[in-house]
């Protein structure tokens, strides 16, 4: 798919028209998420009840893939269990970076349409700020007990191997 | 144009491809690469050491860069310019060799908020290291710096002064002589950053008064990685080596050293001679087969039809001045409701090449209240059906985002 269709037939939609762009209620979990060098920059909160995603929505700016396919993770992780949200952000990262099985693509249902972004190497980061903003949050609750995240920018860490902070392989 | 300078350039050969991107870096014409081919194949050899042909023949054809370069930005003296990597080494030169062994707690550094990042990280650095203090002076909403403005930053406290020739955002040139005259009257060194200049304005350093003068190969036709820092030869002469190593000594111990005159003394490691020789070639091609008057011209007629063509998109704003004239080629905008990524990728289906984002320039971006622009910059091989075609691609990149 060209780029052009790329927008139009995929991400035009959920820039402009996102289901899940606005505050939730009660979020048992908040999180900004930051691409420094485009200026992209999410706030995504999370409701997770059990062990399971029972709401997810985000707020911000930023170009319309990093709105659109956050936008569209959040369909997907709702109703998802932590788990099954982590397999599915790792599911497209490998989806992003061309190396995906076509299971995992099947398991991404929607959000696989984003698999053209992996021939748009300039714009991997923005496909990828909020599945791995997800991740972050999800990843932290299992490890520390976080009951709400600190507001922080989270992709401000320092990939291990390019030293850089936008890297999507950190 | 008298003459089809796309000619030269082998990159533009059997494509449609509009390079608008000319700020970021510029193309190479062919003679560029037969000069550093030519020294490839005939003189290679380490130069300023080897006692035989070769290397007396490739000290030459550097130390002939070195006078091409001296006479292209105006400098008094050959030995007055130092060749660096880009306009960022130069800059941090200065920072590391000048501002670390002069400043002091109290003292002031005075630049502009339209600064290229490698003209505020160096001297964020210097303050970091001993005390000293940034002060910025703010242009008026179109870019221009007012002599009050000027005259109210720069006083006895400041030490150095350093501002870009011509902003890369905004592509307007700054009063970079009366800047120096500020300067001078206070006491502080003037340094400038010409990385954006050197390519479309005839550079005389002495006219304007710098003490420094940065600037980069690649953004005038030349390679990447070879560019060129001016300083005053009293300066130079009364400041530590930035890099220490081979090719800078006079005598070696097994404690000390004592350091080459200037230039050498800054110019530690074997050099880029063929990349000098590049910019040599390049330089030559800019003054001699091109003409700054050809290039003025050409930029002038092609700013005016897109700023002209822009004006009729309502979604569309252009920052800086109104006047075509005080862009230097360099027209950076925004689409309503468009992110700027979205922007560039959109216009990369239709083979249009700008750059987007902050642009180096993240303290200007937040001046002007927004996250990131697009930019198209200009150089004279640009053509007027480049514009038009860029002005309709711009004018459909709404309906392509969905609008």
């Amino acid at each position: 798919m060209d780029i052009k269709s790329l927008y139009r037939e995929i991400v035009n939609e959920h820039n402009l028209h996102p289901e899940h762009k606005h505050d939730l209620d009660n979020p048992t979990m908040v999180l900004n998420g930051v691409n420094p060098s485009c200026g992209d920059d999410i706030n995504l909160q999370l409701k997770i009840e059990n062990g399971i995603v029972t709401d997810a929505a985000f707020n911000g700016s930023g170009c319309a893939i990093s709105q659109a396919s956050t936008d569209m993770m959040c369909d997907q992780i709702i109703g998802k269990s932590e788990e099954e949200a982590l397999s599915l952000a790792g599911d497209f990262k490998d989806m992003i970076h061309g190396t995906a099985t076509q299971e995992q693509k099947d398991a991404l249902d929607e959000a696989a349409a984003l698999e053209d972004i992996s021939h748009m190497p300039a714009r991997v980061k923005c496909a990828m700020l909020g599945w791995r903003t997800m991740k972050e949050m999800i990843e932290d609750l299992q490890k520390n007990g976080t009951k709400t995240a600190q507001v922080s920018a989270n992709n401000s860490e320092v990939c291990g191997s390019c030293q850089r902070t936008d890297c999507d392989r950190k | 144009m008298s003459k089809d300078f796309r000619k030269d350039f082998p990159i533009f050969e059997g494509n449609n491809t509009i390079y608008f991107d000319n700020a970021a870096t510029t193309q190479r014409p062919r003679q560029v690469i037969e000069a550093m081919k030519n020294f490839n194949d005939t003189c290679n050899a380490n130069p300023l050491r080897g006692l035989y042909a070769w290397s007396v023949q490739a000290t030459d054809a550097y130390e002939n860069a070195r006078h091409t370069a001296a006479e292209f930005i105006g400098a008094d003296k050959d030995c007055e310019v130092i060749f660096t990597r880009n306009t960022t080494e130069s800059l941090n030169l200065v920072a590391y060799s000048y501002g670390l062994s002069h400043l002091h707690e109290g003292d002031e550094i005075v630049l502009t908020v339209m600064e290229h990042h490698s003209n505020i990280l160096p001297w964020q650095m210097v303050c970091a290291r001993t005390g000293a203090k940034l002060v910025y002076m703010e242009p008026e909403k179109d870019g221009t710096l007012t002599d009050a403005e000027i005259e109210s930053k720069i006083t006895d406290r400041a030490k150095i002064v350093t501002v870009g020739h011509v902003s890369n955002v905004l592509g307007i040139t700054n009063p970079v002589k009366k800047i120096g005259e500020a300067a001078h009257r206070h006491g502080a060194v003037f340094v400038v950053d010409g990385a954006q200049s050197t390519p479309h304005i005839p550079v005389n350093v002495q006219e304007i008064g710098a003490d420094f003068y940065a600037f980069s190969g690649h953004k005038l036709l030349g390679p990447m990685g070879i560019g060129g820092l001016y300083g005053r030869k009293e300066l130079l002469e009364d400041m530590p080596p930035f890099l220490t190593g081979g090719e800078m000594i006079e005598y070696v111990t097994r404690e000390s050293a004592t350091f080459a005159e200037v230039p050498e003394k800054f110019e530690a490691g074997t050099v880029n001679a063929m990349g000098a020789v590049g910019m040599e070639a390049a330089m030559n091609y800019i003054r001699d087969e091109v003409g700054f008057d050809t290039i003025e011209k050409q930029e002038l007629a092609l700013t005016t039809r897109m700023l002209d063509g822009l004006s009729k998109i309502p979604e569309v704003t252009v920052y800086g001045s109104r006047d075509p004239a005080k862009h230097c080629g360099i027209v950076t905008f925004n689409i309503e409701g468009c992110h700027p990524h979205d922007v560039a990728s959109v216009l990369d289906t239709e083979h249009i090449c700008v750059r987007a984002g902050h642009h180096c320039a993240q303290p200007l971006m937040k001046w002007l209240g927004v996250g990131a622009t697009a930019r198209a910059s200009l150089y004279f091989y640009n053509t007027e059906e480049e514009v038009d075609r860029f002005v309709a691609a711009v004018g459909k990149v709404r309906t392509w985002l969905g609008y």
